[in-house]
């Protein structure tokens, strides 16, 4: 960027000091006008041409005084002493460059936080506020100017996971006129939208929001999309990830596919579907999960299927108008060159048989919500009416049961969100189609984004009947005769004040939402981190919750946490956001802030390796040396701390810098006696 | 050989006696050595802890660290009893995890000579050794007499499956260890909703009407899943069910006539005992009715009147949710 | 324990939670509860109880304390442990019970006077021999609660006899003096703590 300025005659660089007051903060404890003149005079032999004091440095006007002296005084570096670089190093060290200065030659140390913040004592903490600058002066002699590093960004996008986030991901980029690859693992996109029936606040049809978002995606010409696919490795850094995708054999030809649905009609081996129908409905051996699916290609089933496990059948083939039912189809492995990824893979649901005392799995007219929407879906197992197990009776009492598996820590400690709207939905969806009694039971009702306590009003005035209770038990152990039949819902009223055992015929279990099961694998294989839970670490939780720590990876919907359908769009759209502004950029700038493996010195152990939290050292086979990916290095100083022969050294944190920093804090320590004591001769 | 230290606790010896029996009838068959301490004390059932709460650890010490002082070579202490066994083990995992109250119960125990190093013991029930000690396997070679035909409602209580606190028994809610025992000695396991709930412990001596509802709620589900008997494995549950059964059916006016054996009864008839030996026919409700229907005849002093038949209601879509294996 | 509110280190006095929590061993979590009724829907005496378990925990962070010591819940607690494992907050219910019941006996405060009494009869038996006494137990009890029932908890005493499943005198250990100094000396350290 630009040169260092002139040292002065004797070789030493030329040094400004600037003592910041932070109001009273600093200079309310630290007497900073002292720091200032010890500065300037008893530092002077170390280069320290300028010390100023000023009450807040981070100001235009203090940024101004820096800019001015390295203009006017030919400062060659600068030290700033005030509050933790976490806040301003950012601000000062682009101070340094308009006025001509590299960057990476001005330095901040920390006299708020390290010292007026925790100190009481004035004077002690005035002479370790003086030990903190002579650190920061020693150090920033040893800097040396760096450039950041310029990564090329390449054009092309891999989204991975087609439910709502994804898709509205994907829409986005290939709507500014970008190529998107939509990596899905199931035959069809839509994710867990598709499965609903209707849609809560506003009671939309799932699938009537949702297929023209999917029609979009199939037809768009920037979207290329992979299903009955997953990602199997992911090599490379931000700006050039190479991701190697397995391609599922559909055993149908999708050149000739025409989708007329013949295969799966006639298809003679029926089985449950465990996945779309969620183990309530069936499907055939060769199916797509659900009549919109997108792409329209079916798939088939090689564990059901006649043809695949004893030979025989081959209905599909036969029948098949276009001959595109190909047996010997073979998986296809794909080669996949993006410049970012977006992960939005979604959520899996709590299991309700870890629950036995709800009875779910032992008695038969206990639903999970999943089951449920199923049950209410117009395409669904039983074409949208609510009915019992035995698939005919109507039920004329119905119990709907909040926090199953979640806010518990015996399963898991956290709120999923959803439930107590979805909950209210059922509750609606029963009276709406069965005049049935409903209660919901629960322990608070959440219902705090756009609309949803006026939904739960809404509902309040359909004559649902509420206990403030949570569910000890539902069972069929009855005690008297007007449970006989029924099922029985035991809970504490807990605004009455008793105990009650509500008999119902149904009983709806609102599960929690958690992880996909494999999370921590997908976590490893992209190189982010997850929480303990499952769910995908973003970078901070308030302020960048889309992205990780990884960069070029970014995360939508609820592989972050459970969230609901709105906030997920949200998070998809803002995650093609940020992708489509390094595009748009076409090279991004990482911080020179990074280690470098000296080879000559590296003796090929390989105890850096494992230990770089970025995966970001590659060994070389051949020369027997590590070297470290730039790209990928965040610069923690991990591997140069650990390197047994100091052979790693990290730029703008290098051995002589720290240890140069460490000098100054101890020569010029608050002791009362002198730290150094002088060496004689024996 | 599995070697273990016993706890015996004060039901075995006279009230539960048939249970006492009846494992001394079987540990040969199943290899098991159970070396009783030597004075133990009571162990506080639920009353003394209603009154004192260091006090009572202090009790139970003392026996921890008899038991210890046995030194048999197995550091593992086995209760038949519920009760028994959850304040042994709750005294024991408190002295290890908590550092104040191991002082205090450990200056306690000076006082009387004696000491347990916290942590040493591991205490166990004795349907937790039998089932994963000596295993299913080992039980279904030693059975000569199947109780086929035999429908038992295994019935563990409380205290044993909760709260667990080494945890032993997988779900607190639905254990299967005692379900398949039985299972394997040949009978017809029901598959019983109240097999944890509550007997209702001593709520027979503070409020006999809150037991008779607790024992109704069993008895009467028992019965409604048509089983032969009920299976049990603590002293307290055992003398609920059983002794205060006619009470309870004068008090709701029904004329239930559910047996009530300890598990090690049935595995003891199993193995090819007799009835005599396995002390049945102490019962109050007794259990020679059903017997007979699987050809175990037990000697009467006198002619027991034979219980009326049981009328039976009779009982009639969409795929039920898949079931895994249940894991212990 | 006493009757009294207890005070801190810096004798201002501590909350009735505060107390309840530290005469309870080990961490029994009750500033945990978020008053989902779990313990109160799964309790099989609860419609018995002058208060469900949920209301005596709000009860006692209202400070409280008269009504607490006096109502009848802890004494119909049955040590079933359904509340324990199932609450969400994993608060050890049911020691909370027993220290409930330890301290109404303490401060002699209490209503349920059966519950009460069969608890205090038990401790007197077991100081005095090492082991329970049920006859000695029972016939105290109806004697001095339920004197009219006598006769028909007779019947019940004689089956038990009869089939040689009472003791009609005590058992008693060995080294009772052993156990007792034992006794005494933890006496002493829980008056010392409370």
């Amino acid at each position: 960027m630009s040169a260092n300025g002139n040292k002065n005659e004797e070789g030493k660089e030329r040094i400004g000091v600037y003592v910041c007051h932070c109001g009273s903060n600093i200079a309310g404890v630290v007497d900073v006008k002292d720091v200032a003149v010890w500065a300037k005079e008893e530092m002077g032999d170390e280069g320290v041409v300028v010390a100023r004091d000023y009450k807040f440095m981070c100001s235009s006007l203090g940024q101004e005084l820096i800019e001015n002296d390295i203009k006017e005084l030919g400062l060659t570096r600068v030290v700033v002493a005030a509050c933790s670089p976490h806040l301003h190093e950012q601000t000062f060290r682009t101070a340094a460059e308009r006025a001509g200065l590299n960057p990476y030659l001005s330095e901040l140390v920390s006299i708020r936080e390290q010292v007026s913040w925790v100190h009481t004592d004035k004077v002690k903490a005035t002479e370790k506020a003086k030990a903190v600058v002579a650190g920061g002066i020693e150090r920033v002699i040893q800097n040396e100017p760096l450039e950041p590093l310029r990564v090329p960004i390449h054009p092309a996008t891999l989204v991975v996971g087609g439910g709502i986030a994804g898709i509205q991901a994907a829409l986005e980029i290939a709507d500014a006129g970008h190529k998107v690859y939509l990596v899905e693992r199931e035959p069809s996109i839509g994710g867990h939208m598709a499965q609903f029936d209707k849609t809560f606040p506003t009671l939309d049809c799932a699938a009537c929001i949702l297929t023209p978002r999917m029609v979009s995606v199939g037809e768009h010409p920037n979207i290329e999309l992979l299903t009955w696919s997953e990602v199997e490795r992911v090599e490379g850094y931000v700006g050039n990830f190479s991701v190697t995708v397995r391609k599922r054999p559909r055993y149908v030809d999708t050149e000739l596919c025409t989708g007329c649905g013949i295969c799966w009609e006639k298809c003679p081996k029926k089985v449950i579907d465990e996945v779309f129908e969620v183990g309530i409905g069936y499907r055939t051996a060769v199916y797509t999960p659900f009549p919109q699916a997108v792409p329209k290609y079916p798939v088939i089933d090689t564990e059901t299927c006649i043809y695949f496990q004893n030979g025989k059948c081959k209905a599909c083939e036969k029948l098949c108008p276009t001959g595109a039912i190909k047996f010997d189809q073979e998986e296809e492995i794909v080669l996949l060159e993006v410049g970012n990824i977006i992960i939005a893979t979604g959520f899996d649901l709590f299991d309700a048989r870890r629950i036995p005392e709800y009875g779910y799995g032992r008695l038969a007219n206990v639903f999970t919500s999943a089951e449920f929407e199923r049950m209410c879906n117009a395409a669904g197992p039983t074409d949208g009416e609510v009915v019992m197990r035995d698939g005919v009776s109507k039920p004329a009492s119905v119990g709907i049961v909040h926090c199953v598996g979640s806010r518990d820590r015996n399963y898991n400690n956290y709120c999923s969100v959803i439930c107590c709207m979805s909950s209210l939905k059922f509750a609606h969806l029963v009276k709406e189609r069965t005049g049935a009694e409903v209660y919901n039971f629960y322990i608070d009702m959440r219902t705090a984004y756009k609309d949803y306590d006026e939904f739960y009003q809404r509902v309040m005035g359909e004559g649902v009947l509420f206990v403030r209770g949570r569910v000890a038990e539902i069972t069929d152990a009855t005690r008297s005769p007007g449970e006989e039949g029924k099922l029985v819902i035991q809970v504490e009223d807990t605004l009455a004040g008793r105990q009650r055992r509500i008999p119902v015929d149904m009983a709806i279990l609102a599960v929690g939402l958690e992880p996909r099961a494999d999370a921590k694998e997908v976590a490893k294989k992209f190189g982010i981190s997850c929480s303990a839970a499952g769910w995908i670490t973003e970078k901070h939780p308030k302020l960048d919750p889309v992205a990780t720590m990884t960069e070029g990876i970014f995360i939508a919907g609820a592989v972050q946490g459970p969230k609901d359908i709105p906030t997920s769009v949200a998070q998809g759209a803002a995650a093609a956001a940020r992708v489509l502004s390094r595009i748009s950029r076409g090279e991004i700038y990482l911080e020179p802030i990074r280690a470098t493996v000296n080879a000559e010195m590296c003796s090929g152990c390989r105890i850096c390796n494992n230990l770089c939290p970025f995966n970001a050292i590659i060994f070389h086979e051949d020369l027997m040396v590590s070297e470290i990916n730039h790209a990928l290095c965040q610069g923690c100083g991990t591997c140069v701390a650990a390197c047994p022969a100091g052979a790693i050294s990290g730029t703008g944190f290098s051995n002589e810098q720290v240890l140069s920093q460490i000098e100054g804090l101890l020569e010029f320590s608050f002791a009362e006696e002198p730290v150094l004591m002088e060496m004689t001769p024996a | 050989m599995n070697k273990y230290l016993f706890y015996p606790g004060c039901s075995m010896p006279r009230s539960a006696r048939p249970y006492y029996d009846s494992l001394m009838a079987i540990k040969d068959d199943i290899q098991i050595d159970l070396d009783e301490i030597d004075d133990w004390n009571c162990c506080g059932a639920t009353e003394y802890w209603s009154v004192h709460q260091l006090k009572a650890h202090a009790l139970v010490g003392r026996n921890l660290a008899l038991a210890q002082q046995k030194a048999n070579g197995s550091n593992t202490l086995v209760a038949g009893c519920s009760a028994c066994y959850l304040n042994l083990a709750k005294t024991a995992n408190y002295m290890r995890d908590d550092p104040q109250l191991n002082r205090q119960i450990t200056e306690a125990l000076a006082a009387g000579g004696l000491s347990y190093t916290a942590g040493s013991l591991e205490i166990r029930h004795l349907l937790d050794i039998i089932y994963n000690d000596v295993g299913l396997e080992t039980i279904r070679s030693r059975v000569v007499r199947p109780l086929t035909g035999l429908r038992v409602a295994p019935y563990y209580g409380c205290m044993i499956v909760r709260p667990d606190p080494d945890n032993r028994y997988g779900n607190p809610e639905y254990p299967t260890a005692l379900d398949k025992l039985m299972e394997v000695l040949g009978a017809t396991v029901i598959d019983f909703p109240q097999k944890t709930h509550c007997c209702s412990g001593h709520m027979t001596q503070i409020s006999p009407d809150v037991a008779y509802e607790l024992l109704h709620r069993l008895i009467s589900g028992a019965d409604r899943y048509e089983a032969d008997m009920m299976v049990t494995l603590c002293p307290m549950c055992q003398l609920n069910l059983d002794a205060y059964q006619g009470d309870m059916n004068t008090y709701y006016n029904t004329d239930y006539y559910m047996p009530v054996l300890y598990f090690t009864q049935l595995m003891g008839l199993a193995f090819g005992h007799d009835a005599k030996e396995l002390g049945i026919g102490r019962e109050f409700v007794d259990a020679r009715f059903a017997l007979a229907k699987i050809g175990v005849e037990v000697p009467a002093e006198d002619s027991p009147a034979q219980p009326k038949p049981r009328r039976r209601k009779k009982e009639q879509g969409l795929p039920m949710p898949r079931m895994g294996e249940e894991e212990q | 324990m006493s009757a009294m509110p207890q005070v801190g280190t810096d004798l201002k006095p501590i909350s009735y939670l505060e107390e309840v929590s530290r005469a309870t061993p080990g961490n029994s979590r009750l500033e945990m509860c978020i008053q989902c009724g779990t313990c109160g829907g799964s309790c099989p005496s609860s419609q018995d109880m002058d208060h469900t378990p949920r209301q005596l925990f709000a009860m006692i962070r209202a400070n409280m304390r008269e009504a607490v010591l006096a109502s009848n819940t802890p004494w119909y607690c049955v040590s079933c442990y359904y509340c324990t494992v199932r609450c969400p907050q994993e608060i050890h219910i049911t020691d909370i019970m027993y220290t409930l019941k330890s301290m109404a006996v303490a401060a002699g405060q209490y209503k349920e006077t059966v519950g009460a009494d069969l608890s205090r009869t038990f401790v007197g038996y077991v100081d005095n021999y090492g082991r329970s006494y049920e006859l000695g137990l029972a016939t105290r009890l109806y004697l001095r609660h339920s004197p009219l029932n006598i006769l028909s908890k007779a019947t019940m005493g004689l089956g038990l006899l009869t089939r040689d499943r009472l003791d009609f005198t005590p058992q008693k250990i060995n080294n009772l003096e052993q156990l007792q100094s034992i006794l005494n000396r933890a006496e002493q350290i829980e008056e010392a703590t409370a």
